[in-house]
């Protein structure tokens, strides 16, 4: 069903926890799918210097937070922007079809974490 | 905590199967019984000469036995299928083509397998009107909503003997005499509970029933009918005109043969067995749920089939929980659209009034001949740690849970 890779993941889940003072923070999915994915980012010189996440969701789900937290560690927001579903299935050696879309959200958290580190940067502006 | 075991990676040496509702082995004195019917009596029962003979007198001698697991009248009332989704098409479209001039209307519960689920849901495309009984928290059909929805124009209604994934029994002598009284037909599917709970089709009133050899540790691919004598229905696969011309096709010899042989140890050992069963049942739910916060039994805790043990636990999620067992060589299932080919959660967790993220948490193992009070002593040893292991993992645990 699932590739060594994902098991992989899924038995030693990396960058797996909260950052309690993230810069970001980007949740995703929702109960009744059966995903929700919540990724948190510390930004610094405009990489991701540090990243995890918490997933309630099926082995697709936690390998593919995982994974998505490898890829963005140490790249800089727009590389990171730039990583896709495709991307982090990829590097898992693939998905079974029907995980595609319903487990595969770990790529739109980390772009709703960045967003959300946009966001607050933007406010920090304004009120200086 | 990142880690299940000190040996990262490895999985468990351990093999323990608790997923004896998805498939059974097949008992060894029924695989003996089976062999001498591909090897050397091989003859097509249809056929005059002595080799079709022992082949016909071998098929008629496992209706007998059919029949005497379920207290049918006669053996003539058991026609064989290819096994349980077969005998309910038969039952549901068969029943309700051959009988469309009487009424239209068909009644069934809102967690029948899907092999009675979609037969009824085709029928509704097809000029029959379909009723959806509710079930309460524990799986219940609803008895008054029954005798209400019943009309002049029911003909047939259809209600499981036992659920396989939330282990319910439904009281089928109320059923059937509520439904008898407006002169419709009872189908049950006793495919869950056959071999489980002994089940006596004349002291309960059931017309149709549905039984699966693989189910009472037969062999995969065959499957009965029982009809009832009077109850007409008409033939879904047609052909050659065997089983009473009600399913054509040359029959399955050595899978009647051995489904005859597993219904004669079925019907000696079921007592002896439900009991054991009943004991490692209670002792393995009790262990499942009282020690962890947040875990809840699916189903009713006493009118249960003996080897049914469906738990939940918040804030986690079931595909997860397989995973993690299967890693500690663990076999269990789950309600949890992950583990099925749609995306919903399980209807029979929904009908039961289940939310989404309660039914993604669901749990289920059912019991065979081979475990062990040993074996779910391992299970409940394990389980802590692997809820414990998701609920770190999940956002949605609560944060009295997170201390």
């Amino acid at each position: 069903m699932y590739t060594e890779k994902v098991m992989e993941h899924f038995k030693n889940p990396r960058n797996m926890g909260e950052i309690p003072d993230a810069d970001g923070v980007g949740t995703v999915g929702n109960p009744v799918c059966g995903d929700v994915m919540a990724i948190y980012i510390k930004v610094k010189d405009n990489r991701i210097a540090d990243i995890k996440f918490k997933t309630f969701g099926c082995g697709a789900a936690v390998a593919t937070s995982s994974m998505v937290t490898e890829l963005a560690k140490g790249k800089t927001l727009e590389q990171a922007m730039k990583i896709t579903r495709a991307d982090v299935a990829d590097e898992l050696g693939g998905l079974p079809p029907i995980k595609m879309h319903c487990s595969n959200l770990a790529a739109d958290g980390l772009h709703a974490a960045i967003e959300d580190y946009y966001k607050k940067q933007k406010v920090k502006g304004m009120k200086k | 905590m990142n880690n299940l075991s000190e040996d990262e990676g490895t999985t468990s040496s351990k093999r323990i199967y608790m997923d004896y509702t998805a498939g059974k082995p097949v008992d060894p004195r029924v695989v003996e019984a089976m062999l001498p019917y591909m090897e050397t009596m091989y003859g097509n029962p249809s056929s005059v000469h002595s080799f079709g003979q022992e082949a016909k007198q071998a098929t008629e001698e496992a209706r007998t036995k059919i029949a005497e697991l379920v207290n049918a009248e006669k053996k003539n009332s058991i026609i064989f299928t290819s096994g349980a989704t077969e005998s309910n098409n038969m039952a549901i479209k068969g029943f309700a083509y051959r009988n469309k001039d009487r009424g239209t209307h068909i009644i069934t519960s809102s967690i029948e397998h899907m092999s009675v689920m979609n037969p009824c849901k085709y029928l509704s495309t097809r000029g029959f009107k379909v009723s959806f009984l509710p079930v309460d928290q524990y799986g219940f059909v609803n008895l008054e909503t029954l005798e209400k929805e019943l009309t002049d124009e029911t003909i047939l209604v259809s209600v499981m003997y036992a659920n396989g994934e939330i282990g319910i029994i439904q009281a089928i002598k109320e059923i059937s005499r509520i439904v008898h009284d407006k002169k419709a037909v009872l189908h049950v599917d006793a495919t869950a509970a056959v071999g489980q709970i002994p089940i006596d089709v004349k002291a309960e009133g059931i017309d149709l029933l549905t039984i699966s050899s693989n189910d009472i540790y037969g062999p995969k691919g065959v499957g009965a009918l029982y009809i009832k004598q009077g109850a007409r229905v008409e033939p879904t696969i047609h052909g050659g005109g065997q089983e009473q011309g009600l399913r054509s096709g040359t029959e399955n010899l050595p899978g009647i043969v051995g489904f005859g042989k597993a219904a004669e140890i079925a019907k000696k050992e079921v007592q002896t067995e439900s009991e054991r069963l009943t004991r490692l049942r209670d002792r393995f739910i009790k262990g499942l749920t009282e020690p962890i916060p947040y875990a809840f039994l699916n189903g009713h805790p006493v009118e249960r089939l003996p080897n049914n043990v469906a738990v939940r636990y918040s804030f986690i999620e079931g595909e997860s929980m397989l995973l993690s067992l299967d890693m500690m060589g663990v076999a269990a299932s789950s309600g949890s659209a992950c583990t099925a080919k749609t995306l919903e959660p399980s209807h029979v967790l929904r009908a039961i009034g289940l939310k989404h993220e309660e039914a993604h948490g669901s749990l289920l193992f059912t019991l065979g001949k081979q475990n062990t009070e040993e074996e779910v002593d391992y299970v409940i040893g394990i389980m802590p740690d692997i809820v414990k292991r998701l609920r770190a993992m999940s956002p949605l645990t609560s944060k009295e849970l997170k201390e």
